[in-house]
């Protein structure tokens, strides 16, 4: 029994039913939408957070101050990169919509998306850590 | 026994219910996806590697930023397109797996107060900020 319009290569039995199991362009919409909603709760508080401006200057000092350390630090790199993944993984999404030989080529700019992920997380790391490590080595 | 169907080409069956909402709204989350990526990267980039990173931001950072009309319409738009992009992503999130009506309901009434309310409170912020506030 195969369902309408999934071939047959791409989906197992599993109680019955039938799992979807795409190749990796299911993986990059599902890794499109995780860090498509974190990023938006993210932006929720960072907006609450950056009104308090409008509180006091001493209310948003203080709030901020408790970012900085390694903890949040390490979790801004990892907003970064789910951003990163986003926008990157956006235009690949854009260019096989608007593009004539987008569908063609999704699974080569899948593999550029990731590889430009990489190259620009690199030194995005080192240069968000470095005060971090540095203080954390005992330098100052 | 009748069937109840309509002759082919009759005219007032198709696009009774039908509207071009959802064609907007695949069209929006590309164009704004498209300036977002220059407002967002810039931002993160600017703020997390030029300027030093969560360290050097205080009041006076902010207060610096604001103080040119450039930078505060930069803030602005990217406020309005990525509530709404971020908001119209959520939505179809909820759309596909949310089960039943009532909670499919509710979670977008959540969705939109919350949308209103980032919107609101972050224009109203970005309008009416004051470099000389009391502490």
């Amino acid at each position: 029994m195969t369902s309408a319009g999934a071939p047959e290569r791409s989906g197992t039995t599993r109680g019955g039913g039938t799992l979807y199991r795409g190749d990796l362009g299911m993986w990059s919409w599902v890794a499109h939408r995780i860090t498509g909603v974190l990023t938006f709760f993210f932006l929720f508080t960072h907006v609450l957070d950056t009104a308090l401006v409008r509180v006091s200057p001493n209310a948003y000092d203080a709030v901020i101050e408790t970012y900085k350390n390694p903890v949040v630090n390490l979790f801004e790199v990892g907003l970064v990169g789910a951003v990163l993944y986003h926008a990157l993984n956006g235009i690949r999404v854009m260019l096989v919509d608007f593009w004539e030989k987008g569908a063609k080529y999704q699974r080569a700019m899948l593999w550029t998306v990731l590889g430009v992920w990489v190259l620009v997380m690199i030194p995005g790391f080192y240069f968000m850590m470095e005060r971090t490590i540095s203080d954390l080595l005992g330098g100052h | 026994m009748s069937l109840a169907l309509d002759k082919p080409r009759s005219p007032r069956r198709p696009s009774a219910r039908r509207s071009n909402g959802e064609l907007y709204s695949w069209l929006f989350m590309r164009l704004s996806g498209l300036l977002l990526v220059v407002l967002v990267l810039g931002h993160l980039f600017i703020m997390n590697i030029l300027d030093g990173g969560v360290h050097k931001i205080n009041f006076g950072f902010v207060a610096g930023r604001w103080a040119s009309p450039f930078w505060q319409f930069w803030d602005l738009a990217m406020l309005w397109l990525a509530q709404i992009h971020g908001g119209n992503g959520v939505r179809t999130v909820i759309n596909d797996y949310a089960r039943k009506d009532s909670t499919r309901f509710w979670l977008k009434m959540l969705l939109y107060v919350s949308m209103v309310l980032i919107i609101s409170l972050g224009t109203f912020v970005i309008f009416t900020f004051d470099p000389n506030i009391s502490n």
